[in-house]
Parts: structure tokens; sequence; C-alpha cells
């Protein structure tokens, strides 16, 4: 029935990293309408609402309304919060149902593994930020004034996120558990690093604590490319981000590479 | 060469013995089985040549290639169904198969899922959901997961544990030919009339030891049953498993 010449193992020609990063996009596609349509309406509300009460109070940069300014807050926000729960929730479910063995045992190398996942998650977080970007654009003038930064910032961004989700699912032994990594640090993290605001209009001592916060630089950096203000350099933003990925990396690679929580 | 060889193989879980310095060389070809009652090791030496789990010390090989410094080429030329009924709720049972082919890094490979497919009457059930699959459909799938990279050593661990007699039958008579046809099985079983109708030779396990290898002719011989009827693989456990609690 299997005929001999497939016994050989140059019958085995690629990677299996194409597969498994199509598996990763193709499982959040499936749901797309929990895993894209509904954080796009998320991020509307957040919108409506905000922007209806604080549009004629505030202005942040000296011109810019705030409307305008909460957008790309708003398209960051659910860019990092969506890589995140790509990576995390596959992981996770993978585990506590069992199939995640079929990826363990399959011959594919810890980087392969780590690269698949993270940029299957880098494509969900750009999805959804593009459809917030899509779906809130109308609500005001928006402006494109440094494409490049907006389009780095927001790869490397989905990239650290996607690789904290690895870390977090590979951690989590249940999903309590990784609720409270998200809930309890990213959701936080984010939602406190000027999605809403400039730092500028925080006190000292919080702005002082925002720049310990690396999602601020995310959003500063990202908030950058539309405006051509921010709250600290763009190079500064895209240093710390660097930074912050290639630490979260390592960790998550050493953990793949070790097999911590996956191969006992 | 051994399609599989375990050497000086020991693994601990603190200070729990769940392997303790396992030999064992099954050559190409064989069948063969690995028995022992429950918590003797068998799934962890499986588990080790999968490369889910890491040995305390010692090797595992398949075909050669050490499971942890080769990984690549031991997994690709092993194929496990694991015990428990595991799947991917997001997908079918062709999608399912494309993908696990897809891990190997096959491309193309819709005639060869065809034919497992056909071969283990999945066929007619090839776009349903894995969720809407009875237990014993979902047990096909994953002996065609292990198969889908057409590896020269099968390893199934208790793949008849809660299925129909249906089922049984129909899968031993497709490992018997893929046996037949080059195959290396290696086979788990708590159903010991399957072992000794299957397996031309058996290990059984014991607390992490080796506490019988023979040959299943061979061990048949050593049954000493004291009444007329012949002897059977049952008796020969049960006894060697006795003996092994009276030392």
């Amino acid at each position: 029935m299997i005929p001999q010449k497939a016994f050989n193992l140059e019958h085995h020609s690629s990677s299996g990293f194409f597969a498994l990063f199509y598996k990763e996009v193709k499982r959040f596609w499936r749901v797309s309408f929990q895993t894209v349509a509904a954080p796009v309406l998320t991020a509307i509300l957040y919108l409506m609402i905000f922007g209806h009460v604080l549009e004629d109070h505030v202005k942040v940069y000296g011109a810019i309304n705030y409307t305008s300014f909460l957008i790309p807050g708003l398209v960051m926000m659910s860019l990092l919060q969506n890589s995140f729960a790509n990576t995390s929730s596959s992981i996770i479910q993978s585990k506590i149902t069992g199939n995640l063995i079929f990826v363990l045992l399959a011959p594919l190398s810890h980087f392969e593994f780590f690269s698949a996942y993270v940029l299957a998650a880098m494509v969900r977080g750009l999805v959804v930020g593009l459809g917030v970007l899509l779906a809130t654009c109308w609500f005001t003038d928006i402006h494109f004034e440094y494409p490049l930064w907006i389009l780095g910032f927001a790869l490397l961004s989905s990239a650290v996120l996607g690789a904290l989700g690895l870390i977090g699912g590979i951690w989590a032994e249940k999903f309590d558990q990784l609720a409270a990594f998200q809930n309890f640090f990213i959701m936080p993290a984010t939602m406190l690093s000027g999605v809403f605001y400039s730092i500028h209009t925080l006190p000292a001592m919080w702005q002082t604590i925002s720049h310990f916060n690396p999602f601020f630089y995310m959003i500063d950096g990202f908030r950058y490319g539309f405006f051509g203000v921010s709250d600290v350099s763009p190079w500064m933003s895209l240093i710390v981000i660097g930074v912050f990925l290639v630490i979260v990396g390592l960790i998550a690679l050493r953990m793949l590479a070790s097999g911590y929580k996956l191969r006992h | 060469m051994s399609a599989i060889s375990f050497e000086e193989l020991s693994k601990n879980y603190g200070s729990l013995k769940a392997l303790d310095n396992i030999n064992l060389e099954i050559q190409e070809g064989e069948f063969f089985g690995l028995l022992g009652p429950n918590g003797a090791g068998k799934t962890t030496l499986i588990t080790i040549l999968a490369g889910l789990c890491k040995p305390s010390s010692g090797h595992a090989k398949v075909m050669g290639y050490d499971v942890q410094k080769d990984f690549r080429a031991a997994r690709r030329l092993l194929g496990i169904v694991p015990q428990e009924l595991v799947f991917d709720p997001f997908f079918n049972v062709r999608e399912t198969l494309e993908f696990q082919s897809g891990y190997f890094g096959i491309k193309n490979n819709s005639d060869w899922i065809d034919e497992i497919m056909s071969h283990l009457g999945l066929a007619d059930k090839a776009n349903q959901n894995m969720r809407a699959l009875s237990g014993g459909m979902k047990r096909r799938v994953l002996v065609a997961q292990a198969l889908v990279h057409r590896p020269p050593v099968i390893v199934l661990d208790e793949p008849t544990a809660g299925v129909d007699v249906e089922l049984r039958q129909s899968l031993w008579k497709f490992v018997s030919r893929l046996n037949q046809e080059g195959h290396t099985i290696v086979l788990t079983t708590h159903y010991l009339e399957e072992a000794e109708q299957l397996c031309g030779r058996i290990a059984m396990l014991k607390k992490g030891q080796i506490v019988a290898l023979d040959t299943t002719s061979n061990l048949l011989g050593r049954v000493k049953n004291k009444d007329t009827r012949d002897g059977d693989l049952e008796d020969v456990f049960m006894q060697i498993m006795n003996e092994e609690s009276a030392s």
C-alpha cells in the first residue's frame, strides 16, 4: 500500500512552517465573526462614546481634534490585543484539548513553530487593525503623515504581542491562568499606554511610570506615523519595541527549545 | 538495521522510576507487542520515542536516528497513533489530514490522502467536521494522521480501547496489511488476544522494566497450565506478572 520509495527521507522536501502558519490563519478566519468583527465593533463603540463625550473638550498636540487622536490609539489597541489573543488562545485550546500533539509529533524546529504562530498572530492583528481603521475613518479626517512608520510600528508591535501570547499560552495550564495574564497584564498595559490620552496630560509621576510601559511606545510611535508628532521620539519608540521584541522572542524560543510545559 | 532501538533508557519523575534502564531493539518489518499493566511504562516509552517526553538518560532511535539529536529524520520515519481521542474542532477530516501532511513538509498529497481515507472507510466523511464524527471514526482519523507522511515505522498506543468489534477487525486487517508490505508495527494493548494473534514478538513491562522479551510462540510455550486447555497469552501474562511480584 505504501510504496517503498516513500521510505526515503527526501520525499519530505519542504518545511512544515507554511502548513502550520496557514492552519493558524485559517483557524481564526473560520471564526472571523468572533475574531475580527467583534473587536472592530468594540473599537467603534469606544470611538462613539469617548469621541462624542470628549470631542469638544479635548485638543491634543495643540490642534488635533480628539476623535482623530483617538483613532490610531484604538487601531493599535485592537491590533495588540488580537495579536496576543491569537497565539495564546490557539496554544491553550490545543494544549487542553490535546490536539497540540499533532504539531509536536511533526518535524518542526522550535524556530519554525515560533515563526508560524507569531506570523499568524501578526496577520490577525493587522486584519483587525485595518478593520478598525476602515470602520472608524468615516468619523473624522485621518492623515497618514508617515505611512512607513505606521506600518513599521504595526508589524513590530503585533510581533511582540504574538510572542507574548505564545509565552502566555505555553505557560498557562488552564483558561483561568491565561485570563489572568490577559486581564491583569495585557489589558491594563494597553489601556494605560496612551490609547485615550497623551501622557503629557498626566501628572509627572504617572508620566514617569508610563515610560516604563513598553506598550506606550507602540501606541506613541504608531500615532507619530499619523500626525508627525508624538510624546517621545519615534526612534526611541522603535528601539524600545525592538529590544522588547528580542527579549520576548528569546524567552518564547527558549521555552519552545526546552520543551517547557510541552515536552515533559 | 533496527527500526527502533532503546539504549539504557531511563525516565524518572522525581523519585519515581517510570522507565529503568530499558534496552530493546525492534527489527524492521516486525509486528511487535508492548504489554504491561497500567503504569508499567508503555506510554512513557512511546512518548519518548515520539519526542514528546525527554529521557532522563539513555537514547531512543528510529531507523538509527536519535529522537532528540536527529529529531527531524526520526519523526519523519515514525507514525504515532495516540491513545487519547484528540482532534482539532475547527477543521474537517480532509483538512485535518492535509494540515498533518503539510507539517511534515509534504505538498500535493491529495492522492495519498484519498487512498488512506478510502482504506479506512473515511471517504464519505471527508468533508465532515471532526466534531461531528463518532468515536470510532475519530479513531480512524487518528490512524490516518499517523500514516499521512508514509512512515515506515508505526506505533499504535492502545488503538482499540473503547472501540466496537467492527472497527477493531477492520483496523487490524489494515494494520496487518501494512506490516505485510514492510512496515514495522509496534502495538500496545490491554486486549491480549489481539497481541497474541498479531504480534511476532512481545515485550512485557512492569514498573518500568522489561520482565519478558521473546517471540509470541516462545512465550506461549512458557505457560504452565495445570488444566488441559492450551495456555494463552493472558495466562503467560498473569504468570510473568505474578512471578515478578513474588520475586
